[in-house]
């Protein structure tokens, strides 16, 4: 039994597929310009169907975090202390991550962050970040 | 206030009782038992019997995890044999006190005159001595596969699976931007045990403090063991009443002078843009448009604390204090204690006295102002009270006052 799997659909498989493949995935409307997360079929401004994935730069700054000391879940209890953290894109979108191969003093908001891939299965591998 | 007064619909509402079952850590009796206990006790309450409800409004409905519903509209409908006119139960609501607030709107349409309005938990007995996984969708197992669907294949795979993780981000945020401490938000978790002790149903009594807050074992950084919120078993109910039949009613109601339920931005955990402040300030800013009344008039808060620092967001949220100030409004707890400005939590809050869910918030501020709060009674008779329920992307908040 663990809990940190996904199960993508039509709308993310294709971020899911990118991670494994160690590209991270964002979408931008061809209309409006507009970058986006989650991945959806169309642009939540201007709603779109001209909808295009790209490689995002991998440039992210910490927008908050927290080290995780206690999680009873399988497989998280096996992890703590982990480091989860929101990070902005220099891209536009926000996502929620982890920061790892940091040491927990270090951490600061507004610090400067670059993506790393961690895998969980030879299927699943998500993109995680460390210090630039 | 710039909404015209005959469309604030909310003020035909009113509370006519209040009611609840045994609360403890792990009760171990049938969930809707319970339930029914705090209904026929609120009824009670209202000197109405079965006969009068003709409504029904609940929080999450009999969905969700083990432990998350201790009954829905209909296990309720069929408990008590009740002849209603209108109902409705859900998880998508803005705060599990966005129920109460479906209520105030059905009666101020006319579609009934007294709504029975429950939430009841027991995540304390689901969990037994599982943990957490007991009480997740598939959990419990160790052979059935779980897998991240929809919103949470963004947090989970990423190892942010609770709620604890995702407000102690926010609180790390606002620890950044305003310079909060540990030992400011501290005084809400030592200010609800001490009200706690004094709270006949109270489950953490023991004295606590800030020393023993500050020792206790980090859950995630900046949240310790006592920001977090304890599971419990339990359940709460409100009777709201339209203001047509204060006559019938056993004692002088609680009136409801404004409501509020908004989220403005993203309804994201992580998504919403302005995360150290939470939806509670869009609630609070649209709350005080509907009433003459100002933050400086109220006598008492029971405010959300399934973690601490939920309370935090929503002292700023309500303008209590300037957004950022909440650290140096707590600081020294004397501001939020049974006798200072503003008495918060009074019955201990969920950090203490047990995760009603929300329920627990609007139960207490009708029973101050009714003046039935016994050794935690706030003195000088208060007159104004504001309960807030949800986190994160939720958030909704009623302004009550006494109607005699």
């Amino acid at each position: 039994m663990r809990f940190d799997l996904p199960s993508p659909d039509n709308d993310t498989q294709e971020f899911w597929d990118g991670a494994r493949d160690h590209r991270l995935l964002i979408q931008r409307c061809g209309a409006c310009g507009d970058a986006f997360f989650y991945p959806r079929p169309f642009c939540p401004k201007c709603w779109s169907e001209d909808v295009t994935t790209e490689e995002a730069s991998g440039d992210a700054i910490l927008y908050t975090w927290s080290v995780v000391h206690v999680n009873d879940l399988p497989p998280f209890h096996e992890r703590v202390p982990y480091v989860a953290a929101i990070v902005d894109l220099v891209d536009g979108p926000r996502m929620m991550t982890n920061v790892v191969d940091c040491e927990h003093d270090d951490l600061a908001v507004g610090m400067a962050l670059r993506v790393s891939y961690r895998e969980l299965t030879p299927e699943v591998t998500v993109p995680v970040f460390v210090p630039a | 206030m710039s909404e015209a007064t005959d469309l604030i619909g909310e003020r035909r509402a009113v509370i006519s009782g209040v009611g609840q079952s045994d609360i403890g850590r792990r009760l171990f009796r049938d969930p809707l038992e319970l339930t029914i206990d705090a209904c026929l006790a609120a009824i009670e309450d209202a000197g109405l019997t079965t006969a009068d409800i003709d409504g029904l409004s609940t929080y999450p409905g009999a969905t969700g995890p083990n432990g998350f519903s201790g009954g829905g509209i209909t296990d309720v409908h069929d408990a008590l044999r009740l002849n209603v006119n209108w109902f409705t139960g859900g998880l998508e609501y803005p705060g599990q006190l966005g129920a109460v607030i479906n209520a105030c709107l059905a009666v101020s349409a006319g579609l009934c005159k007294h709504v029975l309005v429950w939430r009841s938990v027991y995540e304390g007995s689901a969990q037994g001595s599982g943990g957490r996984a007991a009480v997740m969708p598939g959990g419990g197992s160790t052979t059935t596969s779980f897998k991240a669907s929809g919103f949470m294949q963004w947090l989970l795979p990423f190892s942010a699976p609770s709620a604890a993780t995702w407000i102690a981000m926010y609180a790390q945020r606002h620890f950044h931007e305003y310079g909060t401490t540990r030992e400011q938000l501290g005084q809400i978790a030592v200010n609800s045990r001490k009200n706690a002790a004094l709270n006949p149903k109270g489950i953490y009594r023991d004295p606590m403090s800030l020393d023993d807050y500050l020792a206790a074992r980090m859950i995630s950084t900046p949240l310790c063991l006592y920001d977090c919120d304890v599971p419990c078993d339990g359940g709460t109910a409100v009777i709201v009443s339209r203001v047509d039949t204060i006559p019938d009613l056993r004692k002088p109601p609680i009136k409801v002078e404004a409501v509020a339920a908004a989220t403005h931005g993203r309804p994201s955990w992580d998504q919403y843009d302005d995360l150290a402040s939470m939806p509670a300030q869009d609630a609070g800013k649209e709350l005080w448009k509907r009433t003459d009344l100002k933050p400086s008039d109220v006598d008492c808060a029971q405010m959300y604390d399934g973690f601490s620092f939920i309370t935090v967001a929503w002292l700023e949220g309500m303008g209590f204090c300037k957004k950022g100030e909440a650290g140096p409004f707590l600081e020294g707890g004397q501001r939020i204690a049974l006798d200072g400005e503003l008495p918060l939590n009074t019955n201990g809050g969920q950090l203490s006295s047990g995760r009603l869910h929300g329920f627990g918030f609007i139960h207490e501020a009708c029973v101050q102002l009714w003046g039935e709060g016994g050794d935690r009674q706030v003195p000088n008779n208060p007159e104004v009270a504001v309960a807030c329920s949800g986190g994160g992307p939720m958030a909704s908040t009623l302004l009550l006052t006494q109607g005699r």
